[in-house]
């Protein structure tokens, strides 16, 4: 049953963040790349996007900070704290390139896939590369364990 | 540097913002996880890789899958009340091609993109997190200088 609630509510979370990104324009490369052109006509949208999402996420953060626990009663996994290396620069900057060239990252990417509308075939080539690349990370390039 | 204030939505920006910022807080008091899209992607595409669909049958990975039916669905559930705003991509086949391979390389050697990092690591106040956002911010500022003014 709580396995069930969890599947729901992650189903909830994909769609309210979906939304969350359509609303905040950020499913259009467009608006995104607008932000990216610091040098030329600078849209500053996506960082009042990530201003907005952060003053709620920080709440968030410090609350499940003191509970441990999610509503189901699972523990909050959270990332134990990294090193800063190479790897977190080297793949920001990789990251970031790729991000500027397309104006996609992951989540918009989706969402533009599953519009079923026009920019939909884009989304599909970039997303099928973006698979392609993290399965050539963990083949070729992965932290030997 | 001028601002585009035509194309500037600030209210828009805001409160699709908050309902990230809300979204990622549901799925860490729901489900006990960073809604960073490159993991939730990531993991069961390994899993997928490493041990056929029966690396999907578990609660972890179906968590993850049902997160990502709900982002594709997103669009679907915006139609019932406005038109799909529709998208503008700039490059074709190739430079997808390109930007996906070095995404996807990226995410994973950087562990996070810009919900795992910027939204959730920023919220965590995790200085890893804000390293990575700077990096990935001035590539991204630098690489649509060059398409766009560089080497015009």
């Amino acid at each position: 049953m709580s396995a069930l609630i969890r599947h729901l509510l992650a189903l909830a979370s994909g769609l309210l963040f979906g939304l969350g990104l359509i609303v905040g324009g950020m499913s259009d490369p467009a608006k995104v790349k607008g932000f990216l052109d610091l040098f030329g006509a600078w849209d500053p949208s996506l960082a009042l996007v990530m201003g907005g999402a952060v003053a709620v996420g920080l709440i968030a953060f410090a609350r499940a900070a003191r509970r441990e626990r999610t509503w189901t009663g699972e523990a909050i996994e959270l990332p134990p704290p990294g090193r800063i290396d190479g790897r977190l620069l080297l793949g920001g900057l990789l990251f970031g390139v790729g991000w500027g060239i397309a104006g996609f990252c992951p989540g918009p990417a989706l969402v533009a896939l599953g519009a079923l509308g026009s920019g939909s075939e884009a989304a599909l080539i970039f997303v099928a590369s973006m698979l392609a690349g993290m399965w050539f990370h963990d083949r070729f390039l992965a932290r030997a364990a | 540097m001028q601002i585009a204030w035509s194309q500037f939505t600030p209210l828009h920006a805001l409160i699709g913002g908050q309902l990230i910022g809300l979204a990622a807080a549901l799925f860490l008091l729901g489900n006990g996880r960073i809604a960073g899209i490159a993991g939730i992607v990531a993991s069961p595409w390994r899993a997928l890789r490493q041990r056929g669909w029966a690396g999907l049958s578990g609660a972890p990975e179906r968590s993850r899958l049902m997160f990502l039916a709900g982002l594709l669905l997103a669009p679907w559930a915006w139609r019932v009340f406005a038109p799909w705003p529709g998208l503008t991509v700039d490059v074709g086949p190739l430079g997808l091609v390109a930007a996906g391979l070095l995404v996807g390389v990226g995410v994973r050697m950087a562990n996070g993109c810009t919900s795992g990092h910027g939204v959730c690591g920023l919220s965590r106040l995790s200085l890893r997190s804000l390293l990575n956002v700077l990096v990935f911010m001035a590539a991204g500022f630098a690489t649509v200088w060059l398409m766009r003014h560089g080497l015009a």
